[in-house]
Formats: C-alpha cells, structure tokens, sequence
C-alpha cells in the first residue's frame, strides 16, 4: 500500500524519449559531482559563500538532487512508446547543426553576402522546396537579410578571403557593406 | 515635470521613431507567424542592438516584446494555432468565435483587449514609479540577494508539474555562469584545461542556441506545414465597444497581468489562469467559457499583454530580470553602462520615463496598424513552416557570429540549439536555464559583497525588506508544500479524477 501511495505521489506526466534524456542529465550531474572537487579551488580564509567554490558546488548538488528525482518519478510513470523514434528526431536536428556550421566557416571565406545567398539558396532546395522561385525567393531573403545587417545596421562580419581579389575599389566598397 | 519633458526629448529622434515603427509593426509580423515569437526574434537582434543607442535599442526590444501578442492572436483565433505560446488561451474563445463565423468581432475584441491590458500595465508602471523611486535605494546586496533568491524559487515552483524538471535546469543556468575564470580569486572553474571554456558560457550564445536555433532546428526536422487562412472581411472598429460592456474583466484581468508581471519567476501564464479563473467565476454565462465567450478572450488577452510593463518593474527598480526576455535585455543596459537598480530612478529618471512613453507610443502604433492591416498579416503568415526554419537560421548566424566573429561561440550555440530542440520536444522548460543564468550571477556577486557585514546568519535579515524577503521565500515553500499535501490527499480520497494532477510532475 505505502508502495502504491510513494508511486501515486511521485508519478507525473511525461513524453516519449524522457526517461532518455533524464538518465543523460543524470548521468552529466554525477560525471560533473565526481569532477568538482578537481575543477574548483578552495581558498583559504576565505568565507564559505566568497569562495570560488561555492556556487558550482551548489548548483551541481542542486542539479544532481533534482536529476535525481526527475529521472526517479519517470521511472515511476508507465512506459511510453515511440521513445528511439523521438531520439532519431533529437539526432536528425545534428544535419542542420552542421548546415549551420558549414555556414558558419564558408563566410570568412567567401564573404557575407555570397555565403548567406548560396547558404539560403543550397538549405532551401534541401528542404524539398525545387521551384525557381522558392528558391529565387530564399535568395532574396538572403539578400535583405545581408542588406538589413550588414549594410545598413553594420554589424561586425568579416569580409571575405575572396575579396583580396577584386579591384581596390570595389573590394573596400564590398568590405565595408557586403 | 522637467524630467519627463527630458524623457520626451530623449525620444525626439529619428532613429527612436524608426525604432518605434520596427519593433511595434515587427513585433506584430513576428507573433503572429506560428513558430517564431518574441524570445527567438530579441535572441537574434540583441547583438545588433548593441552599437545601437540604448534608448533605441530597448524600445525596438521592448516593441517587440509587447506586440507580439498582439499578432500572436491572429492566427490563434483564426486557425486555432497561437501565433506565441501565451496566446494559447487565445485559442479557447477566439477559434470557437471564428467557427460561428465571428472572426472579426473576435479580433476586435482581442486588440482592444490587448490595448486595454497594454496600457494599463504601463499606467501602473507610470503611477508605481514615485514609490519604486523611494523603495528601490533601500535594496542593498542583502536585499538583492534575497530578491534574486525569491526569483529564482518561483520561477521552479510556477512550474507546476515540472518542478524537478525547472530545479534541474534552473540549477544548470547557475552552474554555466560559474564556468570560467572567476573574477574575484582569479581560479578556474569547471574549465576541464580547455581554453574556450576559461572565458565561459556568454549569456546571448546561450539565449540564441536555446531559443533561436533550438526553433530552426525543431522547424527544420518536422514535417512541413502552411497555415491556410481566409481574409476578414468587414470593419474591425465596429465591435472593439464591446470591449466597455466587460470593462471590470479586461481590468480585473490587467491587475492580475500587473501582479503576476511585477513577480519575477511568474508572468503571463499564471496572470491569464487567474484571470480567466476569476471572468469564468463571475460571468453570467460560464457554459460559454471555451466555446466562444468574449469575456475569455477579453480576459486571456488583457492579462498577457499587461505583464510587459510590469515585467519591467523589478528589472528597472532592482536590476531583477522576472522572465527571460527581460533577462536579454539586461545585457543591453549593461552593455552601454546603463546599470537598472537603485541608482537608475535616482540619477537617470528622464531614460526611465522615455521608456514609459515609449511603451504607450508603441501600443498606439500597434492597434492603429491592426485595424488596417490584419488581412495582411494573414498573408504574411502562411509561410511554410520548413522554410521559416530556413530563415531563422540564416538569422541566427548574424545573432551569434556578430558577437564575436567566433567560429567557437557558433559551436557552444548550436549544441544549445540541439539541446533546446530536445527539451520543447519534451515539453521541458528553457526559461529557469536563462534565469539561472542570470540571477545566479547577481547571486553570486550580491552575497559576496553583503558577507563583508554579516556576522552571523541572523545579521542577514536584520533588515525590514531583507526580512520580509526572507519570509516570503519561507511562505512560498510552504504554502507549496501545503498544496502538495492537500492535492494528494485528494487523490488518494479520490476527489479528483486527474491522478496526474500534482506539482511532482
């Protein structure tokens, strides 16, 4: 009976692909617990809440202490299907991380305004979407978005490697707004 | 009155004007596209509104934190789908309304609701800014520390159902920003002797891996779709009178919005249940809540966009971000040394005071745009929703690279964008990992600085507002604990049906 009531009082709602990722929370607490003690310093006459410490102790306790709990009362809630298919969906976002990072290294080189037109043209037609003018529509927002920020605002992006090859002019002019 | 004729030329500039105009009409555009809303769109302009002049920057942030629940009822009234995640309850009386064929008198309502909510919550902010002033310089460390401390408790406990859950992550907020070189002893913390984590988690990196790239990735993975959605037709002026015939809800719903906006943890969710709680209790016509009752939607809309300006309460008072879009933009204020706190009401009233007059400017604009310009805003968001995330991400770069040009800032934002796609997968909540993040940080440095005084425990709450504040953390736990207690032993008489209904979940 006390079973019954303890798992009654600690049963909650939860998705598909929870219990996974409590147990990888769990298990990033404990790995951070066994670490703490080699990644801070202690310093001497110093008091307890002035020391450097202090706050990655605590907050890695408070993690571990809810961690704890949260993966238990999923252990308490019936089995829910469609968990790996849930990972699989967790695991299929990495293809557009690695978009974003091919991004991410093609603007030095190519400079900003080429990498965000090739970026949106090349992402657009992986999506599925192949019309002319999907695709030219993805340019052009490619193409404000460079306008909005770069040119207009000047937020701090660098020019591209590839300019060193255009005439001195043009490449300050592509420099400073592209 | 010299102050806030100040405060009005702080606004008399081109660039504010504009900034006005962006932030009310792009606020608008974004709430009401399904799969953008107010955190992503502040994540990914905040790094460009940091060369930007404070006043302009925060009123284009502040514009589109407050009407994008505006446009976020258009498309939940419409097409059942909240255009922003407080516009949910939207959903309930505005969907049934536009399937007897009511769209536009349920639109009508939710802007002049919307309005009514608006302004109220800055006419509170206007009328509680003498007593801020006198409040606000008795907050010392001690104080801040507790008010922080309080924060941070609510922001786990108002998580009902996922109290474990907003624990776990809250305390993983406080943990990223002890990682690094700590700034006092000059040690290394959870560094593991890799150089780029001695400079630490940046805050906006966090912010746009969680909220902006999290909501590409999650676009971009799912199957694609396209809201379809009929024009309105006729005037939507006609029926926003309505709106004086349930004047003691839309009111009654923007106090709770006010209430629930100045305490920093809570916001709009528990501000619409209170007031949609309280319009079900005293309508003539109960039966009708969910099926299609103005007085709902009035309540549901006049509660959310009430708490923007209260939000700004403990931010602009105490330096307390109550939510995370306050949280982002804290580091505006901090970027260009305006520190909010105590001192601001005493040496820079006239800053606070366009901030005022900037929020009503901005509600203004926005109805004004509504009323002309709803048809096409539903136009606007049949963008399908693969490609919007194709368009987030094109953004996030400029959010995240402009930072710092670093390819490593990229890297740490996308394994934050991977695990905030996780956690809304899982219905998890991001919000307490921000305000760890940041409140942690307050934390960190407010009980540094006020152990230089303390003595024992007790020299901690020896003053009125630390003690008070002390007491309410104490009263929250156990009136939290209480309503534990009572709802299980519900459940175990079997007075509820719902065996899942406990704050454990």
């Amino acid at each position: 009976m006390k079973a019954k009531t303890l798992q009654d009082l600690f049963k909650r709602y939860r998705k598909p692909g929870d219990l996974v990722f409590s147990l990888l929370f769990l298990a990033m607490c404990l790995f951070l617990a066994l670490n703490v003690q080699d990644q801070t310093t202690w310093s001497k006459g110093t008091k307890l809440p002035s020391q450097p410490a202090f706050w990655p102790y605590l907050s890695i306790g408070l993690m571990t202490f809810f961690a704890v709990l949260h993966f238990v009362t999923g252990l308490m809630t019936p089995a829910m299907k469609g968990r790996w298919m849930e990972v699989g969906f967790w695991l299929r976002s990495f293809e557009y991380a690695i978009w974003f990072m091919a991004y991410v290294f093609i603007v030095p080189r190519l400079g900003y305004l080429l990498s965000t037109l090739l970026f949106t043209a090349l992402l657009t037609f992986r999506l599925g979407y192949r019309s002319k003018k999907s695709i030219l529509f993805a340019m052009l927002f490619g193409l404000a978005v460079v306008l909005l920020f770069k040119t207009f605002l000047q937020v701090k992006v660098p020019g591209g490697e590839l300019y060193e090859f255009l005439p001195t002019n043009l490449r300050s002019f592509m420099l400073t707004y592209f | 009155m010299d102050t806030l004729l100040s405060g009005v030329s702080l606004l008399m500039r081109w660039d504010v004007f504009i900034a006005l105009l962006v932030g009310s009409i792009g606020g608008v555009v974004i709430g009401a596209i399904p799969g953008v809303g107010a955190a992503v769109a502040i994540a990914i302009l905040l790094p460009a509104t940091f060369s930007m002049d404070p006043i302009v920057g925060l009123t284009v942030l502040l514009g589109i934190y407050g009407s994008s629940m505006y446009g976020g009822a258009i498309p939940a009234i419409l097409v059942n789908t909240p255009g922003t995640a407080v516009n949910a309850l939207t959903t309930y009386d505005g969907y049934p309304m536009t399937q007897r064929g009511e769209a536009r008198r349920a639109l009508s309502i939710a802007y002049s609701a919307s309005f009514w909510g608006g302004i109220f919550g800055i006419l509170c902010l206007i009328f509680l800014s003498p007593l801020l002033a006198l409040i606000a310089p008795h907050f010392g460390s001690r104080e801040i520390f507790l008010a922080a401390l309080l924060g941070m408790v609510l922001v786990v406990l108002a998580h009902r159902g996922q109290v474990f859950a907003a624990g776990m992550l809250a305390a993983f907020g406080i943990l990223l920003q002890t990682v690094g070189l700590e700034p006092v002893k000059y040690t290394k913390r959870l560094t593991f002797d890799q150089s780029w984590l001695a400079s630490g988690f940046d805050l906006i990196v966090v912010v746009l891996g969680l909220f902006a790239l999290s909501q590409a990735f999650l676009l971009l993975v799912d199957n694609d779709k396209q809201p379809k959605l009929e024009p309105v037709t006729g005037s939507l002026f006609s029926s926003m009178k309505e709106l004086w015939i349930y004047k003691r809800i839309a009111t009654v719903a923007g106090g709770f919005g006010v209430l629930m906006g100045m305490i920093p943890g809570v916001g709009e969710f528990t501000a619409q249940f209170l007031s949609y709680t309280y319009a079900r209790k005293t309508s003539k016509a109960p039966e009708q809540f969910g099926k299609g009752s103005p007085e709902g939607l009035i309540a549901s809309e006049a509660a959310n966009n009430a708490v923007p300006a209260a939000a700004m309460i403990p931010l602009l008072a105490l330096g307390i971000p109550g939510e995370a879009l306050t949280a982002m933009m804290l580091s505006v204020f901090y970027v260009h040394n305006v520190i909010p706190g105590p001192g601001l009401f005493q040496n820079q009233l006239d800053f606070v005071y366009a901030l005022y007059i900037a929020m009503l400017l901005l509600n203004i604009i926005v109805i004004v745009f509504l009323l002309f310009s709803t048809n096409l805003m539903t136009k606007i968001i049949q963008i399908p929703t693969r490609f919007l995330g194709m368009m987030i991400l094109t953004l996030s770069f400029v959010g995240v690279y402009s930072l710092r040009n670093s390819v490593t800032d990229c890297a740490i934002a996308s394994a934050f964008g991977v695990f905030g796609l996780i956690l809304k997968r899982l219905n998890l909540p991001i919000v307490p990992i921000v305000l760890g993040m940041v409140l942690g940080g307050i934390m960190e440095v407010k009980l540094r600085t006020s152990m230089t005084r303390v003595k024992t425990p007790l020299d901690f709450v020896d003053r009125p507002i630390a003690a008070f504040l002390a007491a309410a953390i104490v009263f929250v736990i156990v009136l939290h604990i209480r309503t534990l207690r009572k709802e299980h032993l519900a459940r175990l008489k079997g007075e509820t049906d719902d065996d899942l209904d406990s704050q454990l979940r």
